[in-house]
């Protein structure tokens, strides 16, 4: 420990999972995820883990759904198109109640759209994205640091309540190098044993010595009063995430903000600029920046704004989709402007400063 | 105190790895940094460049659009990054590739013919690294000792050779610039 | 009193969901009784597709995953893969795994994945009430080729078990039919074959199953057993494919 190595987002989120006990990892190649792959081909074979190149997304995420339901840790990558291939899968990966991560390096869409960063999967990600009534925990680093950081925590998460866990990152945090600290390998035996944990449910031998089960992983239910249960069931679990899980940074937020910026990832790094530069100059203006973007800081949003707020500024790298959270945890006390950029560019600091300057 | 540099060129010319080695010497000595390259087709287009923050605090943006240092091992990279350069900034120049240079008032010019004078130390491989030593001369981003012991115990035991000759290159490119 | 018939031990006391006359349920008694010979039961598992067999994972006793539709040789993948211990085994119809899930199938047996898959053809789609299958016969009629199907327009049946016979890595590669009962017995013997294959971790197992349906091709079961073996077999035709595990092995 203690030891900061330079390396890039899309390795050194490979390098957190494997420390964190993944052992199993599916995926396809694309841009801009590719060295999250590669790093995997190199690395798994060291750790007696288990890499492979499924033929497509949809294979991948299947083998996935395979895995996680043998109840061990288990990962698949990839960039917004694929990303789409995989909804199917993790649709069925939340109505099976399997823990499993998804890392999406997103790019600019739609269809092919370029290889360059953006946020545009922010409504597939947080409101749905495959079929069906359900929700994935999805968490959204801003530093190479916080992506590698987001491993642990993801399957961790994804343990503790059964479902999967999405992070959506992009292409500049995956390519980008930054400092970065890990924790300690997880031994074999700690591996072990995280497996366990999900014996009651799990596809496994029945030589474990609690005698003969019959485990299901499935999600059809094909009683529609079975099948209400089971949904209802899901959402105790997603409330109870609500409850436990959900997760924000303040920056410059007190009790004299004139505005406040709301913006997540790598966009909320741009305004973090920006406001400085403005704060430099005599502003006082606060930023909040969702890390989980589901489950949302709607009241986090709304404790922020107090009298002295005037406005509320929300700047994504899409044509505004977290922008429809923050007006709900807002609620029409004050305007709220929106500011996006499409195409896989990246706003400029400069940018942000002439679309505040424009109100002050 | 924050330093943004953008070092940019043909895809092979080494831009990104200078980039790499300011990054990552910086960091043993204690700064916050980040390394931020172009990618995608882009690198095939003459200007493949990479982004460098170096920093005492925490690094808000990596996306840098006016550069306190640049470097351009060719014209295209001078032509697109030459102009954003703050004032009071430092660009270092290829001369061998960049035939057309128009100096700015108030920004640090090093030009030097970067192809001609790695070929005479022996390897057109450490054209970027004379770069790095211009850079290590004129201004304080990092020390010649951090990068010495970097590259020491990266090539040590794999080319002692390509280290020796690493070395003569940042140390010229420390004259080039006095 | 000698017990001369019984349910196998790897079949839940669960009634099948199958019609009358299906062979869903003699496959699976293959397969159930042959697990029990193996002494395979306490680290089988297998996957159940998305067709009439969908509640595969209720009617064997053992652990068993449900997957998408034609994915089930990409999620018996990760099983094999996750848990290595354990023998994983597919049980597919002709939709789910020459239509939808013709690339899982394709590069599952081009891995040479260490699992079997149980591949029952009837050329039809069942569940979903009689639409053409990627091995329906030409000229054959459903729901979806009320016309009879035309060969110029949509194509030719697929013959999966030739299609991987292309491939590699296959280990084992055998069509049988449930047609009568010596093609019973002789699928009998072939599943035990793919299993103790799979037991010994030999490579990628591959049965296909010659059904019929019943329901869905407006036939009585014995009449639908007598249109299968005049027009289904001349063109699926029964034999050993691949064996590697026989002197001379491949064909």
């Amino acid at each position: 420990m203690g030891n900061k190595v330079l390396m890039k987002g899309n390795e050194a989120v490979a390098e957190a999972a494997i420390r964190s006990g993944c052992r199993l990892y599916f995926a396809y190649p694309i841009t801009p995820q590719s060295e999250l792959i590669e790093y995997m081909a190199k690395m798994m074979p060291k750790v007696k883990g288990t890499f492979l190149q499924a033929e497509s997304e949809v294979a991948a995420i299947n083998m996935v759904y395979g895995a996680a339901g043998m109840g061990k840790r288990v990962m698949t990558s990839s960039s917004s198109p694929g990303i789409s291939l995989k909804m199917e899968g993790i649709s069925y990966l939340a109505g099976a109640r399997l823990p499993a991560v998804i890392i999406n390096v997103q790019r600019g869409g739609p269809g092919l759209g370029d290889i360059q960063p953006a946020q545009g999967d922010y409504f597939q990600a947080t409101k749905g994205g495959g079929h069906g009534d359900y929700r994935l925990i999805v968490l959204a680093p801003s530093s190479v640091q916080e992506f590698a950081d987001m491993a642990s925590d993801s399957f961790d998460l994804a343990d503790k309540y059964r479902v999967p866990v999405m992070i959506l990152s992009d292409g500049l945090l995956g390519q980008m190098m930054e400092p970065v600290e890990f924790k300690e390998y997880k031994t074999d035996k700690e591996i072990e044993e995280l497996g366990k944990q999900h014996y009651d449910w799990c596809i496994h031998t029945n030589e474990d010595g609690k005698g003969h089960h019959h485990n299901e992983i499935n999600s059809l239910e094909i009683d529609p009063n079975v099948l209400e249960r089971h949904v209802l069931n899901l959402e105790q679990i997603y409330k109870e995430i609500e409850k436990n899980e959900v997760k924000h940074e303040e920056y410059n937020i007190n009790d004299n903000n004139e505005f406040v910026c709301v913006a997540f990832g790598t966009a909320a790094r741009i305004v973090k600029s920006a406001i400085d530069d403005l704060n430099a100059e005599g502003r006082n203006i606060g930023l909040i920046r969702p890390i989980t973007v589901w489950p949302y800081p709607y009241k986090e949003i709304a404790k922020t704004i107090h009298g002295n707020v005037k406005r509320v500024f929300v700047f994504e790298l899409n044509l505004g989709q977290m922008v429809e959270d923050v007006k709900l945890a807002v609620n029409g006390k004050v305007p709220v402007e929106f500011m996006g950029k499409v195409g896989g560019l990246v706003f400029t600091p400069e940018e942000i400063k002439e679309k505040i300057k424009a109100y002050l | 105190m924050k330093s943004e540099m953008i070092f940019s060129g043909f895809g092979g010319q080494g831009a990104l790895a200078i980039g790499k080695f300011i990054a990552q010497s910086a960091m043993s000595e204690g700064k916050n940094v980040s390394w931020l390259p172009s990618y995608g087709p882009e690198m095939r287009g003459g200007t493949a460049n990479v982004s460098v923050v170096v920093s005492d605090t925490e690094i808000a943006s990596p996306v840098v659009s006016f550069p306190h240092i640049m470097v351009a091992l060719n014209q295209p990279s001078l032509d697109k990054f030459g102009p954003s350069v703050k004032a009071n900034g430092l660009i270092v120049v290829n001369e061998d590739l960049c035939p057309n240079v128009v100096k700015r008032d108030g920004v640090d010019y090093v030009v030097a013919p970067l192809n001609k004078i790695s070929k005479e130390i022996g390897d057109d491989k450490v054209l970027n690294m004379i770069a790095i030593g211009i850079i290590i001369e004129k201004t304080n981003i990092i020390k010649y000792d951090t990068l010495a012991d970097h590259l020491t115990s990266f090539l040590k035991d794999r080319n002692a050779e390509l280290l020796a000759l690493n070395l003569e290159a940042i140390k010229k490119g420390m004259e080039l610039a006095r | 009193m000698a017990i001369i018939a019984k349910r196998p031990d790897s079949l839940r006391e669960v009634s099948f969901t199958y019609c009358p006359g299906c062979m869903h349920g003699v496959a699976h008694r293959l397969i159930a009784e042959t697990v029990d010979e193996l002494g395979l039961k306490n680290q089988m598992t297998g996957v159940a597709p998305v067709g009439c067999s969908v509640f595969a994972y209720k009617f064997f006793d053992f652990d068993m995953a449900q997957a998408a539709h034609g994915r089930a040789p990409a999620v018996a993948t990760g099983m094999k893969r996750a848990r290595p211990e354990m023998n994983v085994f597919t049980y597919q119809g002709d939709g789910d795994l020459a239509a939808i899930g013709t690339a899982e199938i394709v590069h599952a047996a081009n891995r040479g994945e260490h699992i079997s898959v149980f591949f029952v053809n009837n050329a039809i789609y069942g569940m979903t009430g009689g639409q053409m299958a990627p091995t329906t016969l030409p000229g054959m009629k459903t729901t979806t080729s009320p016309y009879g199907r035309d060969a110029n327009d949509i194509g030719y049946p697929v013959r999966v078990c030739e299609l991987l016979n292309t491939l590699e890595a296959p280990y084992y590669i055998e069509r049988v039919s449930l047609l009568s009962v010596p093609e019973i017995i002789k699928a009998k013997k072939a599943v035990q074959k793919a299993l103790t294959y799979n037991k010994e971790g030999r490579g990628f197992t591959f049965i296909e199953f010659v059904s019929t349906c019943p329901t869905n091709w407006g036939l009585d079961p014995v009449k639908s057993q007598q249109w299968a073996k005049e027009n289904m077999i001349p063109f699926f035709k029964p034999g050993v494919f691949r064996d590697k595990g026989t002197e001379g092995g491949q064909k």
